[in-house]
């Protein structure tokens, strides 16, 4: 359903963050990328909705290249891409329900949106939505109320009720304490099952990657190192993508202690 | 082999005294321009002509002047204060309005993060033409075009704001977070769309508090106005000191002060119910 031909992104610096990266996903499938910080995770799922601008390559998401797409057509793709942050990235000031509806900006017009009066479909989606993840009670809270948990549960909402074929998330854990990140992991891949979504989830923790996910694809400097079903982690495979350590533990144990400490991203321990 | 050198290094520093590093690292340079600093401000402080006998003199009329806040005058020239004010506020407010609108697009124009180069550089520009030409300057010159008259008032205070307003927006849509407006980016968000859901609730605290000093700003530049013809309660201010009446002229400045610590406590209100 997801295909990538040869995805390179070169930054104006000369960092080649992705170097011709093929990569395909069928519908329904959960995908889990992992890799070291800087390997390109987030640069790979930004080129596939074109937040960031591939520099060369291709992404088909079904029949349609994503890559050659006009603005206006590229806006109606991306409606099919829900996608999901790691530190939630919800409008702070805005309240859960109009953060939940302002997925469907992309199907309602400027009016509309501009005045909050969206469909009665929508909102009613918006309130199924926040009652599915246990947050009906929130809807007119503002967003920056709810704890870390609850926000990446919006974003969620956020995500789904653009009515997606693909999820894109982005470490949706890497800011949750472990509990939380398993119930978030869980609650997206259910999700996605529900739906029959399917997803390309950018983790740290290899090891709550291993419990939830069908298929893993390793990343290193830009390039794919493994792709393969997670029994398939060897230490020997961890070693190639990550670097000499030790990772009997990290393959064996449950994920309770797996908040990985090298996250990518430093503002991460700064909340 | 390292662990030993790393001990010695250790051992060193031990029982030594810890100061912060200096700002400026060359102690002759550090040194260097603290004098020269105290050598001209010695130098321009002395530099500043004083004539005692003069200011001898002023004090009795200084003493004029203040005594006249004791006894301040609104009665005998009501019917022009009363004037004055009115036309202040209306200039005020009216282009407090007027720049702030026309301040918004040219701020999200003058916003390198969402505008384009060429919009940028165009926003850019006309924000530092308005800040560059100060109020005095332009209102002399609609003086000139206009006519005595809070219509000239009105279009300096006006082109002024959006100098202001402008300048001080864009820079805060600069430093919004990048994330929450590209999260509403991906979800296929028209432009005015992404401007609205994604950057203006960000940005909407700072509008509001800026708005609100603006047209406290205005308020205080209108008295100022008025000395060059630009009607407003400056003119009337004006008259008052032409005429030798510091009663009535303490009257007016009572009612700006007033006018502009009644605006200050508003904004402080506004701005917390905003946040």
């Amino acid at each position: 359903m997801l295909r990538l031909e040869k995805l390179t992104k070169t930054y104006p610096t000369g960092d080649q963050a992705l170097k011709a990266v093929d990569l395909e996903v069928p519908a329904g499938q959960v995908v889990a990328l992992i890799g070291p910080s800087g390997a390109g995770k987030s640069t790979l799922i930004r080129c596939i909705n074109r937040l960031v601008e591939p520099t060369s390559g291709k992404t088909w998401l079904d029949d349609q290249e994503i890559t050659g797409l006009g603005s206006r057509a590229l806006r109606r793709a991306r409606r099919r891409m829900g996608m999901i942050f790691q530190e939630y990235a919800l409008v702070e000031r805005l309240t859960v329900m109009e953060n939940v509806l302002s997925g469907r900006l992309g199907y309602v017009g400027f009016w509309r949106s501009f005045l909050r009066r969206f469909p009665q479909s929508d909102i009613d989606e918006a309130f199924r939505l926040l009652d599915r993840v246990g947050l009906l009670a929130m809807a007119d809270k503002r967003a920056d109320e709810l704890s870390g948990g609850q926000r990446q549960r919006v974003g969620i909402c956020r995500a789904l009720i653009q009515d997606p074929a693909l999820l894109l998330v982005d470490e949706p854990t890497a800011s949750l304490d472990p509990k939380t990140a398993r119930q978030i992991m869980r609650l997206i891949c259910e999700l996605c099952a529900e739906r029959g979504l399917a997803a390309i989830i950018n983790i740290h923790d290899v090891a709550l990657a291993k419990l939830f996910v069908q298929r893993v694809v390793g990343l290193r400097f830009g390039a794919i190192e493994f792709d393969g079903p997670p029994e398939a982690l060897t230490p020997e495979v961890l070693t190639r993508i990550y670097g000499e350590e030790d990772w009997e533990q990290t393959i064996e144990d449950a994920p309770d202690e797996g908040e990985e400490e090298d996250a990518e991203e430093p503002r991460e321990a700064a909340r | 082999m390292s662990t030993t050198t790393a001990a010695g290094d250790l051992d060193l520093l031990l029982g030594r005294k810890w100061k912060k590093p200096p700002f400026i690292k060359r102690p002759w340079l550090r040194w260097g321009l603290i004098i020269g600093a105290g050598i001209y401000l010695a130098l321009a402080i002395a530099s500043v002509p004083v004539n005692w006998a003069r200011v001898y003199e002023g004090l009795d009329r200084g003493a004029a002047f203040i005594a006249a806040f004791t006894s301040p005058d609104f009665a005998s020239r009501w019917g022009d204060i009363r004037h004055g004010m009115m036309e202040s506020l209306i200039m005020t407010v009216a282009a407090s309005v007027v720049g702030i609108l026309i301040s918004i697009p040219i701020g999200l124009g003058a916003a390198r993060n969402i505008a384009p180069l060429p919009v940028y550089m165009l926003c850019r520009g006309i924000v530092a033409m308005s800040r560059a030409l100060q109020e005095i300057i332009v209102a002399i010159l609609l003086v000139a075009i206009f006519g005595f008259g809070p219509l000239a008032g009105f279009l300096t205070l006006s082109f002024a704001s959006i100098g202001f307003m402008s300048k001080l927006l864009a820079e805060d849509i600069e430093s919004m977070d990048k994330v929450q407006a590209e999260a509403i980016k991906a979800t296929g968000a028209s432009w005015l769309q992404w401007i609205n859901y994604g950057v203006q609730p960000q940005v909407m605290p700072r509008l509001v508090g800026l708005s609100m000093y603006r047209l406290d700003i205005n308020f205080r530049e209108s008295a100022i106005l008025g000395l060059v013809g630009a009607g407003g309660i400056g003119a009337t201010l004006n008259t008052a000191f032409d005429r030798y009446e510091f009663d009535t002229a303490a009257a007016i400045l009572i009612l700006i002060i007033g006018t502009v610590m009644a605006l200050e406590y508003l904004s402080g209100i506004i701005r917390a119910k905003v946040q």
